[in-house]
């Protein structure tokens, strides 16, 4: 693609599609946007009068906002937290030269493929159930009083869930990024005189950075808007201790038909995944340049 | 101090013989090439040296000492990777410093070190570069930076020289020389290429398939080559080998004879031929010649050789010069 004429055809044969993702997006978001401004609720038919801010005003004014929004960040730091340090730990262990490891490395891979609902689901009734649950059992089999998750740290629970799911997308990515360090700079770092800890922290570690940046901000984007987990585990309870936005959204609502209201969330969620992204990629963006 | 002593050394890789029982000894101080085609064995017995590969049989030595189990960092002795294999992300600075800040060095003696390999190496103004910003010369005088701060017993360079283009490359073979000359420390350096070895080289181990050959000065090898492996591989071009003639003694399978040693003539010789190609490089030509029922021979002639494409010509060497190999291909002296 190196000719004028080359490119411009490229980007003429370009266009449609990107018209098309173009017009996904934008319509959604005039549509919202528009939505948010005026007081429109699914129960009172008639006039759908213009507000300015006021659905703006009750979002942001509401006390679970505030609650919600640090709910939002412990769980995306939290579960990054998790899943990080975790992944770095099980791709160093499956790239260790172990019996069967290509097995061991697609079983590693299966709680990606489990829906979130289904696996929110095996988590509640079969691990976290303060009466039948595996971990109940094992609690009163060593003398202790079993923890009911939901209701004592709900919010940990959900972290401990998402978590679950999203650990093998880490140690995937980063996995092909430690396979594709050079031998010969650990070798050469043997000589030297490097340690296992030296290795990891002066060879290996570096070496990821580009890796785990680009696990966080892929996670952050998905972890933003956990919905499903928490519908199915706590429904955002008990009070607000587990509702982030994108349930907040849903709960001070939908589940209320405020159509007006809604969409007043949802801005201010595209908003905050926004500031989250800009942060994010100047903070860590200088990663990802070759 | 840095004598390096292998006593009956093997390696196998799952079942797979790569060496064969052999024995070296390298002195202190000395300058030793293992030459050898690609896949003998020299990088698997220079790793084995330097404690990055298991010795399934045999001992290593360092200093009198046994070594065999030794880990690497322990042995004393610094390699120069092929890849250079520098850490990317630190500057070359931290390179260098690296293998001093493991050992716990003081500051102030890493920085006069630093100092000192960057002034012998000429990497003064690139010291807080990156290696991606460096050429790939540049790249390789870190490595061997990273080496000589460390004041190793002994270097271990494996195919040093090989990213590098022709002219940088007889460029970092003085520079090694030199280095080799003003430290006087044994160097063990690995290479495929023989003018390599020759030129830098106190002694060769010629390497094939997992043994070694002939272990001798450059000069021992062009003149006294063991067998027809080394007689062919040391040199260049590469010695002729042509059937024995009729009137030789049995024992006699071929003849070698080097292309610097065969002289032309336009009146008589021992055999006949026709030039075929003919490479003119200035100083000398490389004459490819045909010669009836022996097949194609290189003879090295003047720059200004006269012949043409399609020419008759005798050939004739001195009888001193010429080798015989039996049908083992060892040296019949
Ligand atoms: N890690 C390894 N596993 C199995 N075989 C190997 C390994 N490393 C080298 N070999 C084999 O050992 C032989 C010698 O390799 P090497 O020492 O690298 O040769 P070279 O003389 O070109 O440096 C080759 O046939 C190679 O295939
Ligand atoms: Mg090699």
């Amino acid at each position: 693609m190196a000719t004028t004429n080359s490119r411009t055809l490229a980007r003429l044969m370009l266009l449609p599609s990107v018209i098309l993702l173009l017009a996904w997006m934008i319509v959604p978001l005039c549509m919202t946007l528009y939505f948010s401004f005026i007081d429109y609720n699914l129960l009172v038919p008639g006039e759908k009068e213009f507000v300015g801010f006021l659905n703006y005003e009750f979002f942001l004014t509401d006390p679970a906002f505030f609650e919600s929004f640090f709910n939002t960040l412990y769980l995306v730091t939290g579960v990054l937290l998790i899943t990080i340090c975790g992944g770095i730990g099980l791709a160093i262990l499956l790239d260790q030269a172990i019996w069967g490891r290509n097995y061991v490395r697609i079983m590693v891979l299966a709680p990606f493929f489990v829906m979130p609902t289904v696996s929110a689901l095996v988590w509640k009734n079969m691990l976290m159930n303060p009466v039948n649950g595996l971990f109940a059992h094992f609690a009163i089999w060593l003398g202790f009083e079993p923890i009911d998750f939901f209701a004592q740290i709900p919010l940990l629970s959900i972290i401990i869930i998402v978590s679950w799911q999203w650990l093998p997308f880490a140690a995937l990515i980063l996995l092909t990024a430690i396979q594709s360090l050079d031998r010969e700079q650990l070798e050469a770092a043997d000589l030297d005189g490097a340690g296992p800890f030296s290795k990891f922290f002066y060879i290996v570690l570096p070496h990821l950075s580009r890796a785990v940046t680009a696990v966080i901000l892929i996670e952050t984007i998905f972890l933003l808007s956990i919905f499903a987990e928490i519908l199915v585990t706590t429904s955002g309870g008990p009070g607000y201790s587990s509702t982030n936005i994108t349930y907040l959204i849903y709960t001070q609502s939908l589940l209320q038909f405020d159509v007006g209201g809604g969409s007043a969330g949802g801005i201010v969620a595209v908003i905050i995944a926004n500031i989250v992204a800009i942060f994010l990629m100047r903070l860590i963006g200088k990663n990802l340049e070759g | 101090m840095g004598s390096i002593t292998l006593k009956q050394v093997t390696k196998n890789f799952d079942e797979v013989n790569v060496i064969k029982p052999l024995d070296l000894e390298i002195k202190d101080g000395e300058f030793i090439v293992f030459v050898g085609p690609s896949g003998c064995g020299k990088s698997t017995l220079l790793r084995m040296i330097a404690g990055l590969e298991d010795t399934t049989s045999g001992n290593i030595e360092i200093d009198g000492v046994d070594a065999t189990k030794t880990p690497p960092a322990k042995r004393g002795l610094a390699m120069v990777f092929q890849s250079y294999a520098l850490y990317p992300h630190m500057t070359v600075r931290n390179n260098i410093a690296f293998p001093l800040k493991r050992a716990k060095v003081s500051p102030a003696e890493i920085e006069s070190k630093i100092a000192n390999a960057a002034k012998i190496l000429n990497l003064t103004d690139y010291l807080d570069r990156k290696p991606g910003q460096l050429s790939g010369g540049q790249r390789q005088r870190v490595a061997i930076g990273r080496a000589i701060v460390r004041q190793p017993s002994a270097f271990l360079f494996d195919e040093p020289l090989s990213n590098l283009d022709a002219s940088l490359r007889v460029n970092m073979r003085l520079e090694i020389s030199e280095l080799h000359k003003s430290l006087a420390t044994t160097m063990i350096y690995v290479t495929h290429d023989q003018v390599e070895a020759m030129t830098m080289a106190d002694r060769i181990a010629v390497f094939n398939a997992g043994i070694i050959e002939q272990v001798g000065t450059p000069l021992e090898l062009y003149k006294k080559p063991v067998n027809k492996f080394v007689a062919g591989f040391i040199g260049s071009p590469k010695m002729n080998f042509i059937d024995a003639p009729q009137n030789e003694n049995a024992n006699v399978s071929c003849i070698g004879i080097r292309p610097e040693h065969l002289t032309l003539s336009t009146e008589q010789g021992t055999w006949t031929g026709t030039v075929g190609v003919i490479e003119h490089l200035g100083s000398e030509s490389f004459l490819h010649i045909n010669i009836e029922g022996k097949g194609t021979v290189t003879v090295k002639a003047d720059g200004d050789c006269p012949l043409k494409y399609g020419d008759s010509i005798f050939l004739s060497a001195p009888t001193d010069k010429i080798l015989k190999f039996d049908k083992d291909g060892l040296t019949i002296r």
